[in-house]
């Protein structure tokens, strides 16, 4: 029962870290053509670490995020000579975010925290059908 | 171990066994995004005779049952390294062969994980109607009107 009950923690560790990678992705995505920001900098694509780390009694491995870090690809450079931060070539330096990247992070973060919510679901049958034993 | 306990031992270590397996299954496809994790799984087979031989071994010392009701080896000196509960531990746990490897030393197949993790889950729930059966048969058994 209680390595059972432990599936729980496993996979809402591994849950609550995909979902700290779609907010990355989601950050990612929305500032996209944020060309400034309060650093007077593009905004810099970031990324989450995954790192494993003994969750319950039974120290099984779970996930947490380790850190955030910031893409460090340069920006990228559009012509925009209308653009008020175009430097003298009339070129602004936009975030080194790669969309279709983004867009797979998410796709990936999603199919991952799909697989925790079955793995929650089937731990859960289990011990429902555990709960039973000797009812008949 | 009486003889009610021998007969309900088997199911009894077996379930165990399967649960702590779903853990560690549960564990890997947790991790399957995390850098350098790599996929550890236990032979059940030897980890259920290891536990299997562990009851019957704290059956026959008759070690005390400890204060939180789990059998485990009496320890009568403060140098004795206490013994598992027949359980599964660090050293039975060994890492899957890699198939194909990946870039950030992740070692998860998603597939083999998941497919390991279903074929547990269904001997778990064969094991409880095993179980079920034989406590329906040691009922039948034990009834006055038959």
């Amino acid at each position: 029962m209680a390595s059972l009950q432990n599936v729980f923690n496993i996979s809402s560790s591994a849950m609550s870290a995909q979902s700290q990678r779609l907010n990355t992705v989601a950050s990612n995505l929305a500032n996209v053509d944020s060309a400034t920001s309060s650093s007077g900098q593009p905004y810099k694509a970031k990324q989450v670490v995954f790192e494993a780390t003994p969750v319950g009694t039974s120290g099984h491995q779970g996930v947490k995020v380790n850190k955030v870090i910031e893409d460090q690809l340069p920006p990228r450079m559009v012509h925009d000579p209308a653009n008020p931060l175009a430097d003298k070539d009339g070129m602004v330096a936009m975030p080194n975010v790669n969309a279709t990247q983004e867009m797979v992070n998410m796709i990936s973060t999603s199919r991952s925290y799909q697989n925790n919510v079955e793995t929650m679901n089937a731990a859960k049958t289990m011990l429902q059908r555990t709960l039973t034993i000797g009812q008949n | 171990m009486d003889k009610l306990d021998a007969l309900f031992d088997f199911n009894a270590t077996a379930l165990r066994v399967r649960a702590q397996r779903q853990e560690i299954l549960a564990a890997n496809i947790a991790n399957a995004d995390t850098p350098n994790y790599k996929a550890r799984d236990i032979d059940f087979a030897a980890s259920l005779k290891k536990a299997l031989e562990a009851n019957v071994a704290s059956a026959a010392n008759n070690a005390a049952v400890s204060s939180n009701g789990n059998m485990s080896l009496a320890t009568t000196h403060g140098k004795h390294i206490p013994g598992g509960t027949g359980g599964v531990n660090e050293a039975d746990l060994l890492y899957r062969p890699l198939i194909q490897g990946s870039v950030d030393g992740n070692s998860v197949d998603g597939e083999v994980e998941r497919t390991a993790f279903v074929d547990n889950a269904i001997h778990y729930e064969a094991n409880i109607t095993m179980l079920n059966a034989q406590i329906k048969d040691m009922t039948a058994a034990l009834s006055p009107t038959s």
